[in-house]
């Protein structure tokens, strides 16, 4: 379907990361956002807050991270689209309902604006160090969907994309930024809504009798309901049976698990988006994400000048992590170079899904600012020798 | 000798049977344990309350008290330890025509939900709070909490509790809820009319429900069974509406002043944010829809 006009703020804008992200909500029809102060994400919930009340909509404020994250889920069972925003201390804190929304299959987007950890780390300044969080986060065993732009106008339709996608699967979607994609202000199209696709809940059509409330449908995802239709369904976050009753036992376990697993596993070719260029004949492969892909632009650049054959693949999706892409290039190239803003998190991916068939190469960075072009530039000349 | 015709006459339905999952059943709770008791006056509550119960919704937390949401047969949430409170926030806010009722333990509510329930009672989100006092964790085997009384034995103070303990009714009133009310599992009546109202009543509204747990907390205190605790509401409980809250702390075994302490009027959550934005945006204010899934 179409997006609501009312949430579309069709233009071109001066918009930086942050702002844009909340634009891209509104486009997608949220209409609930709870949040918690927290540099540098707290600019996308300033927007929300002062956007809403002149669309039709809630922001509430809420006393900490915990609360937030599962006032959307709450929202969500209501009927709404919603989302939060945060940052490292807070996507901690917000690691529970990342779980309780994985085994309740409540679609939402959880926006994180990384800056340097651990702890209280870098408030203010660039870091990609929750990649593997984004990943792991919560305890016990599941998938998740995770997409990282690398520009504002990205921040806009890839948060579009992001609810989408947790419409699709009935999953929470992490959007991984960083604090300089945030910050940095470009330009930002936002096209009309009759040209922006969003994906609608997946109601169910069936009558309360029939209906139960976790029966897969054959892409392995549920039919929703909201509260309030008669339904009179239960969901709990205890492993339970397709009626949504717990049952606590290891066959159940086993069938509610796997299939929540699964129903992103086998969609992971269709959720891999990514940017690839000059991959063809390419000794090195930069791959990247974020920010930090625009820094390894220079890097592949000056490469390039010095007559290195090198490709760049940049990761948009970065969970679940594109194997089959990193596999076939593995079998074309010399070596992968993955610079990120942390000591190695997704270069392991990178290295486990090349099997041995290329070399792979970090450029680890601990955060704070952004590498410089030229320490991946001699990382990228030391894996072309 | 007994004729067949005596025997075929099926029993009288128990009214609250349409509006439990009896296919759940057998329920947990042990012999004596007073959450049932308390979910009998709720079902009979909302009976005569005659609210639209397709726009009910129970949210519970984690404990012995948060398994109702799952024994009742209505949009039913079961969610994490102690955030009842905020996802009951957001699907209020989100479709106000639901009515949602928390069904929740102490611990699970006080303890790590207490920073919750306190902004929630200050916004006077429109929810209602009936939170099972059994004054300590019971799923977890027998744990003190915060509102386990001082001297107390449990798993977790094997030599007698010292730590303070709260005063619920007190901690809410003071927080701004709208209606504060405390009763025993003794009192069905008057708790079964407490829970009427607060169906009724706009805003922020709170009912603890003295409740036995003869299995961990009467047991290990030597206080006798389910029914002795009973007794013992019965002779140490006096009624007094309208008790200021600072008087109402419980102590082990003391007296229990019971009755509705607190009922006031403010406005709620939903309507203070409309009127502020209306005020300041003027023409540009768009009312939210009556529900945010339209």
């Amino acid at each position: 379907m179409r997006a609501d006009p009312r949430g579309v703020l069709t233009g071109v804008h001066f918009m930086d990361g942050d702002h844009a992200c909340c634009e891209g909500a509104l486009a997608a029809g949220a209409r609930f956002a709870a949040g918690y102060p927290i540099t540098p994400s707290t600019e996308v919930v300033e927007r929300f807050a002062a956007r809403i009340p002149t669309i039709g909509g809630v922001f509430i404020q809420m006393e900490d991270e915990l609360a937030a994250s599962i006032a959307i889920l709450g929202a969500v069972w209501a009927g709404a689209k919603a989302f939060t925003v945060t940052s490292g201390p807070g996507f901690s804190l917000m690691m529970e309902h990342v779980g309780l929304a994985v085994m309740t299959e409540t679609p939402c987007v959880i926006v994180n604006v990384q800056r340097g950890g651990p702890s209280t780390g870098l408030p203010t300044l660039p870091a990609q160090g929750d990649m593997m969080q984004a990943r792991w986060g919560s305890h016990g065993d599941y998938e998740i969907i995770a997409l990282s732009p690398n520009s504002p106008q990205e921040c806009f339709d890839l948060t579009v994309r992001a609810f989408n996608l947790a419409e699709k699967y009935r999953t929470p979607v992490m959007f991984m930024m960083d604090e300089v994609v945030g910050h940095m202000t470009e330009k930002v199209v936002i096209p009309p809504a009759e040209e922006i696709e969003v994906y609608p809940r997946r109601y169910t059509r069936k009558s309360p009798g029939e209906y139960k409330p976790f029966e897969p449908c054959e892409d392995l995802v549920p039919e929703m309901v909201r509260a309030g239709t008669g339904y009179r369904f239960h969901i709990t976050g205890v492993t339970h049976d397709e009626r949504g009753y717990p049952l606590i036992n290891p066959e159940a376990q086993d069938k509610l698990v796997r299939r929540l697993k699964e129903k992103i596993r086998r969609a992971a070719g269709e959720l891999a988006f990514y940017e690839e260029e000059g991959t063809d004949a390419a000794d090195v492969i930069v791959v990247s994400y974020g920010i930090t892909s625009r820094v390894a632009q220079r890097a592949i650049d000056l490469a390039r000048a010095k007559g290195i054959r090198v490709g760049k693949l940049r990761l948009i999706t970065i969970w679940p992590f594109p194997d089959e892409k990193i596999r076939e290039l593995a079998r074309r190239t010399g070596a992968f170079v993955v610079p990120e803003l942390n000591l190695g998190q997704i270069v392991r991916e990178v290295e486990r899904a090349a099997a041995g068939a290329a070399r792979t190469y970090a450029v680890p960075h601990a955060g704070g600012t952004v590498h410089r072009p030229e320490q991946i530039l001699s990382v990228i000349e030391e894996a072309a020798r | 000798m007994i004729e067949t015709e005596d025997l075929v006459e099926a029993p009288p339905q128990n009214p609250v049977e349409p509006y439990l999952r009896t296919d759940r059943l057998p329920h947990i709770w042990c012999p004596g344990c007073g959450i049932g008791t308390s979910l009998n006056c709720f079902v009979r509550a909302l009976i005569e309350s005659k609210e639209d119960l397709d726009r009910l919704a129970v949210v519970s937390g984690i404990g012995c008290s948060g398994r109702v949401a799952g024994y009742v047969a209505f949009d039913s949430f079961h969610t994490t330890h102690g955030r009842a409170v905020p996802f009951a926030t957001g699907l209020k806010l989100a479709n106000p025509a639901l009515k949602v009722v928390v069904y929740s333990g102490d611990g699970d509510l006080f303890a790590i939900g207490g920073n919750h329930i306190i902004h929630a009672a200050r916004r006077n989100v429109d929810i209602k709070v009936i939170c099972v006092n059994n004054f300590l964790y019971a799923m977890t085997g027998g744990q003190s909490g915060p509102t386990t009384p001082p001297s107390s034995i449990t798993t977790t103070s094997p030599y007698g509790g010292f730590e303070p303990a709260f005063n619920l009714p007190h901690l809410m009133d003071a927080a701004g809820a709208v209606y504060v009310a405390r009763w025993t599992t003794f009192h069905v009546r008057q708790l079964t009319r407490a829970m009427i109202e607060i169906l009724h009543k706009p805003g922020f509204c709170f009912i603890e429900v003295l409740s036995p747990c003869p299995t961990l907390y009467e047991r290990r205190n030597k206080l006798g069974d389910g029914l002795d605790t009973m007794k013992y509401y019965k002779e140490k409980s006096k009624i007094r509406h309208g008790a200021p809250t600072s008087e109402v702390a419980l102590d082990k075994r003391g007296e229990i002043i019971v009755g509705k302490f607190v009922d006031r009027n403010r406005p709620e959550y939903l309507e203070l944010m409309r009127a502020q934005h209306r005020a300041q945006l003027g023409d540009r204010f768009v009312e939210a829809p009556a529900c945010l899934c339209d």
